[in-house]
């Protein structure tokens, strides 16, 4: 039978650095492939090729049999190529039909657009793909992962006969994942073929027939997906044995407050939330999303409003004060949304590393930066973080790998030496290896007294590297957890309780 | 060569080196272009635009644009000459006319300048609309002062301080070199350039956003407003209409230095390289006898050049 993709010794450098070398694999028609490996494995790199962003060095794609060279992106896109990608490509301000038919429109004389039959072929499309809305409703009215699957449908509309999973469950509530799941599993079973790239490696598991490893441009290990133990297939990407992907404290949790909630109340989204963490402790905050995990972040943190309620730190009220003095007080809050809200991607490493501190290092009159200190403490924060050594400091910091932006970020907060640490899904989009130091070092500055509160998706990371887990439903705290007690179901079960309040 | 070309696109003297490579073609045509006269005459036309063009620097830097320099420039010179000219003027005749001449002017392009910032910070309009309305707004107020009539008879302590080329290079050096340093070394200067690159991590950051972009548009005003100072004294007259033959060169100046119109990016080393450029264009086709209409359009040109090469450089910038 003839694969539907194959790879034959595709070599790719950039300047004098190679990213791929001789990579070469086959995914037989029909069959769903997990590309795993670590940020800079030379994942993105062999996806460009095949997508014709990019032109390899040496070797050859051969698209069921048919040699596959695109110089374009459209030319993939003709040769039924598709990507679903973790930021989406949609234009919010059109519909739904439009989206899907924006390179195609049906057309009257070449010039008009048949409007009729491009509601009723959308209509057909969403149906396929288990989306119940209007087909001329604006995508913008859209959840994140409704808007997956019009993308999904805009593939299977050009007529895809493969298509391209880029970390696809990154922005979806449990529910949607299991949608996308279930559509995934349904495509399969139509015959479509399909590559999956995700750093979840459960779902890696739950959803493929076979496994790539990339590691360093090569591949490091192929085989059908039971071959890969979970433990085989993270020393595969990361080139030695992860013994422990959680590391140990050192020193337990205090008793002594530091950041005590009264009654957090803001109508619609969060609802009498009361809480203490204490010095030295990881709290950890679970629940699905839309729960108001991250909506009670942003109102502790002061970005949002609150009706009622008292928030202390430290034993002094916090009430109603902007970020710049929750910050000057000592907390430090690391939002889920890295590139729109952690980063300046356009600005230095050096800058980005400054941003939050930089006042330490002014002096009056005009407000001059003691450049030497300054200098001084980049240079101890990135070795603490250990931020990847190539990297220069006036390097824009959107060249960095994931894990590695995620550290510049972490290490601005760090700075400024907070006494209380706001993490909003910590690791997402980061790989194993680096997921591994974050934990190290959000450990470490709880073993020196620092409060952490984390908030998270996945289960086992708050498992890991929590003391004490909360769960938040639908804007209540219902339940909590000591470490002895940590157990999955139990976390799950009070996630999805139907009325919290009962 | 690739990479030599790389390098020349990349460096921050590159406008200069455009500056000495269009001299050294438009010289042969124009003899005089050379000459000491001529010289001075560009540097006479050169301090005003440069300190004018940095106000516009700060503003875009944060990611906004001021289209009412020019409006400032216009009233300021005629507030100013309404209260110091020594016929009908307030404070006619009195030896602290000139003094308090340009704290008046002064504080009017701050206030504008406020009347701007706090517009665009507090609201949220777009900084061009709300520029674009105080711009028509106060030049209208400009000539609606003194229908549309020039004053003339300033103070000749007024007229010494704008007219001599000298005074004018000391200002001028002073504006940019402490620019240079607030900009380069000064907390006030990393946030400009924080909130321009990305205002919602900077106020997540604990960047006083709002105060940040205020304080750009109050620089803005209060450079114009100086800038104002210089341009009445060379015209020995207070006029509302002072400033509206340079609206074109302060954007394209500060853009052909190769600030970015998107935020984040700007150099003070740039500006004066950009001010140099164009003012060099437009003094050598003055000198070819140029008609006003082709000298502009030949701008037109540059500016466009200018904004190819931003995106040439954003290309090379990033691999």
């Amino acid at each position: 039978m003839i694969p539907a993709l194959q790879f034959d010794g595709i070599e790719k450098r950039f300047g004098n650095v190679p990213v791929l070398r001789s990579v070469s694999f086959q995914l037989g028609a029909g069959r769903t492939l997990g590309l795993v490996g670590e940020n800079g494995a030379g994942k993105s790199t062999l996806m460009n090729i095949l997508g014709g962003n990019l032109a390899p060095d040496a070797g050859q794609i051969f698209l069921h049999g048919a040699p596959h060279a695109p110089a374009h992106p459209t030319d993939a896109a003709r040769a039924g190529v598709a990507f679903i990608h973790q930021e989406l490509n949609l234009f919010t301000n059109l519909s739904i039909a439009e989206n899907l038919f924006l390179t195609a429109f049906p057309r009257m004389g070449g010039v008009l657009i048949r409007r009729r039959e491009m509601l009723d072929r959308a209509a057909a499309l969403l149906e396929l793909v288990g989306l119940a809305a209007d087909p001329g409703a604006p995508v913008e009215r859209l959840t994140p992962g409704e808007r997956q699957l019009v993308e999904i449908a805009r593939a299977l509309g050009s007529d895809a006969r493969l298509i391209i999973f880029d970390e696809p469950t990154t922005s979806l509530s449990a529910r949607e994942m299991n949608a996308l799941f279930s559509l995934m599993a349904k495509l399969r079973a139509r015959g479509l073929a399909m590559i999956y790239i995700s750093h979840i490696l459960e779902h890696v598991h739950q959803l493929c027939d076979d496994l790539v490893v990339l590691r360093d441009g090569v591949v490091a290990g192929q085989g059908g997906v039971n071959d890969f133990t979970a433990s085989r297939l993270v020393s595969l990407m990361v080139g030695r044995e992860v013994d422990q992907l959680y590391p140990r404290r050192t020193s337990p949790p205090t008793d002594e407050p530091i950041l005590e909630v009264h009654g957090v109340c803001e109508p619609g989204i969060v609802r009498d939330i009361s809480f203490t963490l204490h010095r030295g402790e990881v709290l950890g905050i679970s629940g699905l999303m839309g729960a108001g995990r991250s909506e009670l972040a942003r109102i502790l943190f002061g970005l949002d409003p609150h009706a009622e309620g008292e928030v202390r730190l430290n034993g002094g009220s916090l009430l109603g004060a902007s970020p710049r003095c929750h910050i000057k007080r000592g907390l430090a809050f690391l939002t889920e949304d890295r590139r729109h809200e952690g980063l300046c991607l356009n600005a230095s490493i050096a800058d980005n590393l400054a941003l939050v501190s930089l006042p330490h290092y002014a002096r009056p009159p005009l407000g001059l930066l003691d450049l030497r200190r300054w200098r001084e403490a980049i240079r101890g924060i990135r070795e603490a973080v250990r931020l990847s050594p190539q990297a220069r400091d006036t390097q824009p910091v959107k060249t960095l790998s994931g894990g590695n932006q995620q550290k510049v970020v972490l290490a601005k907060w760090l700075l400024a030496r907070p006494a209380v640490l706001i993490l909003d899904e910590p690791t997402r989009g980061v790989d194993v290896g680096a997921k591994q130091e974050l934990y190290r070092i959000i450990l470490d500055l709880a073993d020196q007294g620092t409060g952490i509160l984390v908030i998270s998706s996945e289960i086992e990371e708050l498992i890991g590297i929590c003391d004490r887990i909360i769960v938040m439903n639908r804007g209540t705290l219902c339940a909590e957890f000591l470490r002895p007690e940590f157990d999955r179901e139990k976390l799950l079960a009070a996630a999805l309780l139907k009325d919290p309040s009962a | 060569m690739t990479a030599l070309v790389r390098r020349a696109l990349l460096s921050d003297y590159f406008v200069l080196g455009l500056c000495v490579l269009y001299a050294a073609v438009v010289v042969p045509f124009t003899p005089s272009f050379l000459s000491v006269g001529n010289g001075t005459n560009i540097l006479s036309t050169l301090f005003p635009l440069l300190i004018v063009a940095l106000g516009q620097m700060a503003v875009l830097i944060t990611g906004g644009i001021d289209l009412s320099a020019t409006a400032v420039i216009g009233l300021t010179s005629i507030v100013g000459a309404m209260a110091i000219n020594d016929e009908t003027g307030w404070l006619a005749g009195s030896p602290l006319a000139t003094p308090s001449g340009v704290v008046i002017m002064l504080a009017i392009g701050a206030a504008v300048g406020m009347f701007n910032g706090l517009a665009v910070a507090r609201s949220g309009m777009p900084p061009f609309m709300v520029t674009f309305a105080s711009m028509t707004g106060f030049s209208g107020l400009a000539v609606w002062l003194t229908h549309s009539k020039a004053i003339n008879a300033l103070p000749s302590a007024f007229v010494v301080l704008g007219g001599r080329t000298g005074v004018a290079f000391g200002i001028a050096l002073a504006v940019a070199g402490f620019a240079h340093l607030m900009l380069s070394r000064s907390l006030l200067g990393r946030w400009l350039y924080a909130v321009g690159h990305n205002p919602r991590a900077a106020l997540i950051s604990g960047v006083p956003v709002s105060g940040v972009v205020v304080s750009a548009y109050v620089v803005s005003g209060f450079l114009a407003a100086l800038a104002a100072v210089l341009y009445t004294g060379q015209a020995e007259t207070g006029s509302p209409v002072l400033g509206q033959r340079i609206f074109l060169d302060i954007i394209g100046a500060t853009v052909i230095g190769g600030t970015s119109l998107s935020g984040g990016k700007g150099k003070v080393l740039w500006t004066v390289f950009g001010v140099l450029f164009l003012k060099l264009v437009d003094n050598s086709m003055n000198l070819l006898n140029l008609s006003i209409f082709t000298i502009t359009m030949a701008k037109g040109a540059v500016i466009l050049l200018a904004a190819c090469l931003d995106s040439a450089r954003a290309r090379l910038g990033t691999p």
